[in-house]
């Protein structure tokens, strides 16, 4: 044993390093096996004929329970057109779908016929991926009119080619518990509750003083504080960028803004300290441990799913302080697809008023095509679990009243540090406001630098 | 090979009387293609391992070099921008960098050494005669064959803030709830709670495999020359363990440099930040926030690539240590 080492000394470095480098790449394998959540993405590009002989397949890639499917609407497009079958891919997270996108653009390969966007990266496939995708705009069946020109304008490029169109939008509300409103002595009526806060987030605010004043034991005004900062910025023309594509939060009067009132409610004990989207998120939902949240439409399943049966009847939704959008997606056509031409009178049809209908009625996500506000599934909607709120009035409200948003390519990196990084520090650590934007402009920074 | 064996057997039959020439030239054709087979054979049945290394191994980690040396976008792959070493470079005044591999070592730290001295303990109980033996040893293994997401999922609850079960046994003992998750050290210790739990049993089954195989009279003779349970442990079983200790030792130290899917998933939804302080962002989480979020190719793969060569230096300092202890003991 020892004479053999001893002579192949150098080959053993050598081996060792070839070891290395595979247990390296190996490992470096299984780590991402165990990260990425995907529930299911066979990647299967867009397919030839389908079992039915001359049937063509066009393929959809979501990401989460987008909601196309689950509302029938394939089905009901294929009924329309025997000669099409529709497959969907889904990846569960945004965070995972929206980079395997992007390198499935850049190679164009492994593409879907259609592919969904959200919101905070439609900018940047707008600017950096247009020359890949097909232009919507002038598609048969498309009506620009039919749309909210702040959604059809997002992801329209500077040279007026429209690469997305829009499907739902976030506009919001307040979701709050009737009975500890009842308990903290605030009025339990929505439009009483509305008008409470009309107008003003400061007015929220005082609310939430009021509320702790004689709040029950272990229960909180609000969920947390970066939910209210996303839904103050949501509500305000520029955010993060300027109209010339300069990030402009530092100084941002509208952001400063945001953040202040925001860290006011950690600083003055109105959160209960949750970061949204975790666990402890949802089971503060199952144990009513706070009063209020901000809730873009989307957001009312989600409540109903985590609140559950002991939520039944406690909760309702009334008017936010100021009209505001917090997410919405689109669809986009890649030029790489072999069924173009059908693939964009698919994507047309699905975000056509009467589906988008529809998709409010069966999933709760909301038009961003104004001329479905007027049809009675929309305008009547009512929602049952929220006491028979009239989400349809109050929504429609809220996304008319929003003003046209300047979106920018970095708007998810610069949301998500505020929130998950310098907001975070202030409501869960107890750091000071300057203490939490400065830890999130130097982790903004660093991530804006190429 | 079929052809080899039958050739072999062809001569042996053959009778002895001269050869004509065609019977000669098919007979020094037959055993030209038989001295083949034997010599190249075995390249083609290893081949299908390289070519694989080649294009899943080899080729991602020489192109993620070049990669490195460029500034490049996920959103513009193809497009690359020369800028030398500079991705490199800017890591040394990086200060997430730097935590990223603090955070590391700690973690590696917290999470290996009880890692291996728990699976050293549970392979020698394992050793002993035990009634349903092979029950506690596929017992052992099934966390390793858990998913890291569902495993860490479980744990993310158990180290919940407010309704979490670790915290719900410490207000039993009258210790006040802890924010497992936003502390430095807490944090830390959460997430190498999940990589022990997972990677002992694997480890102590390897202990276990490499102890079966000590010869049972070094035992025997220990014993008699009266040393105690305790004393044969560690003058008999460490010693002889101790080529499967330091392989252990490098396949963990591996692991834990590229800590990559616990730390991503205890964070739940919240992305690759680590925690609002970053204080358990690994380098492998740093490098997928640079790669996936932020979508910095140059900048992920130079920190891919000074994952490699930490690994190495970790490779060779393993290598000088073995030859030094090998020294010791002739």
């Amino acid at each position: 044993m020892r004479i053999r080492t001893r002579k192949r000394g150098p080959v053993r470095v050598a081996a060792l390093a070839v070891v290395a480098a595979l247990g390296a790449s190996l490992l470096a394998g299984c780590a991402d096996d165990g990260g990425s959540l995907d529930s299911a993405s066979s990647g299967s590009s867009s397919g030839g004929s389908g079992g039915g002989g001359t049937r063509t397949t066009l393929t959809v890639g979501v990401f989460g329970a987008f909601g196309l499917k689950e509302a029938g609407l394939y089905d009901a497009y294929m009924k329309l057109h025997p000669d099409i079958e529709i497959k969907q891919t889904s990846i569960e997270r945004n965070e995972n779908y929206y980079p395997q996108l992007l390198t499935h653009l850049g190679s164009g390969s492994g593409l879907a016929d259609i592919q969904a966007v959200e919101v905070n990266n439609i900018a940047e496939v707008t600017a950096t991926q247009a020359g890949r995708l097909e232009d919507l705009g002038k598609v048969k069946g498309v009506d620009k009119d039919a749309f909210l020109p702040w959604k059809w304008g997002q992801a329209t490029t500077k040279d007026g080619r429209t690469v997305g169109l829009g499907t739902d939008i976030g506009p919001q509300g307040i979701c709050y518990r009737k009975d500890l409103f009842a308990a903290a002595g605030l009025p339990t009526d929505r439009d009483a509750v509305g008008k409470l806060w009309a107008g003003d987030w400061q007015k929220y605010l005082a609310a939430g003083e009021r509320y702790k004043a004689k709040a029950p034991k272990g229960t909180a005004f609000v969920d947390s504080a970066s939910g209210v900062m996303a839904a103050i910025t949501g509500g305000s023309a520029t955010r993060y960028y300027d109209g010339d594509g300069k990030v402009v939060y530092k100084s941002n009067p509208a952001v400063k803004e945001a953040w202040d009132t925001a860290t006011s409610f950690a600083t003055h004990g109105l959160t209960a300290k949750l970061q949204q989207f975790q666990p402890s998120w949802d089971q503060g939902f199952a144990n009513g441990t706070f009063a209020t949240v901000s809730c873009p439409a989307w957001m009312l399943g989600y409540i109903q799913d985590k609140a559950g049966e002991a939520g039944k009847g406690k909760w309702d939704v009334a008017a936010a302080p100021k009209p505001s959008n917090w997410g919405g997606s689109f669809l986009v056509v890649p030029s790489a697809g072999k069924h173009r031409a059908q693939a964009a009178e698919l994507a047309a049809w699905l975000t056509a008023p009467a589906q988008q209908a529809t998709l409010f009625e069966k999933r709760g996500s909301f038009p961003s095509a104004r001329a479905a506000y007027a049809l009675p599934a929309v305008s009547g909607a009512q929602h049952a679990y929220f006491g028979g709120a009239p989400i349809g009035k109050i929504f429609a409200k809220a996304a008319e009243g929003t003003p046209v948003q300047i979106l920018g390519p970095k708007d998810l990196i610069i949301a998500q540090n505020l929130a998950d990084v310098g907001m975070l520090q202030v409501d869960q650590k107890g750091r000071s406001p300057e203490a939490g934007w400065n830890a999130a402009v130097k982790a903004i920074d660093n991530a804006l630098d190429q | 090979m079929t052809s080899g064996t039958g050739a072999v057997g062809a001569p042996a039959a053959a009778p002895a009387d001269p050869l004509d020439p065609a019977e000669a030239r098919r007979r020094e054709r037959r055993s030209r293609w038989y001295r083949r087979d034997v010599r190249w054979s075995p390249y083609a049945l290893v081949a299908p391992f390289f070519l694989f290394f080649a294009a899943f191994g080899l080729f991602p980690l020489l192109y993620t070099g070049w990669a490195s040396l460029h500034q490049v976008e996920l959103t513009a792959p193809n497009e690359m921008h020369w800028v030398g070493l500079r991705n490199f470079s800017r890591l040394l005044s990086d200060e997430f960098f730097w935590n990223a591999l603090r955070n590391t070592f700690t973690i590696g730290v917290i999470s290996t050494v009880p890692q291996l001295l728990i699976a050293l303990g549970v392979a020698h109980l394992l050793h002993f005669k035990l009634r349903g033996s092979m029950f506690f040893r596929v017992a052992v293994l099934t966390p390793y064959a858990t998913s890291v997401a569902a495993a860490t999922l479980v744990f993310v609850l158990l180290f919940g803030r407010d309704y979490g079960m670790v915290n719900w046994a410490l207000g039993q003992l009258g210790w006040g709830p802890v924010d497992w998750q936003n502390g430095t050290w807490t944090s830390q210790f959460a997430v190498s709670t999940i990589v022990v739990w997972r990677w002992t049993g694997y480890n102590a089954l390897i202990y276990l495999a490499a102890m079966q195989a000590i010869p049972p009279d070094l035992y025997e003779s220990a014993a008699l020359d009266g040393a105690s349970r305790w004393q044969q442990f560690r003058h008999v079983t460490v010693p002889s363990l101790r080529p499967t200790i330091l392989f252990t030792c490098v396949v963990s130290t591996i692991g834990a440099t590229q800590l990559f899917g616990e730390p991503l998933l205890f964070n739940g939804g919240a992305g690759a930040t680590g925690g609002s302080d970053h204080q358990f962002q690994t380098l492998g989480l740093y490098l997928y926030e640079q790669g996936w979020v932020n979508l910095h190719l140059g900048r992920a793969s130079a920190i891919a690539w000074t994952m490699f060569l930490i690994l190495l230096l970790i490779g060779a300092a393993n290598w000088l240590i073995s030859r030094a202890l090998r020294k010791e003991t002739t």
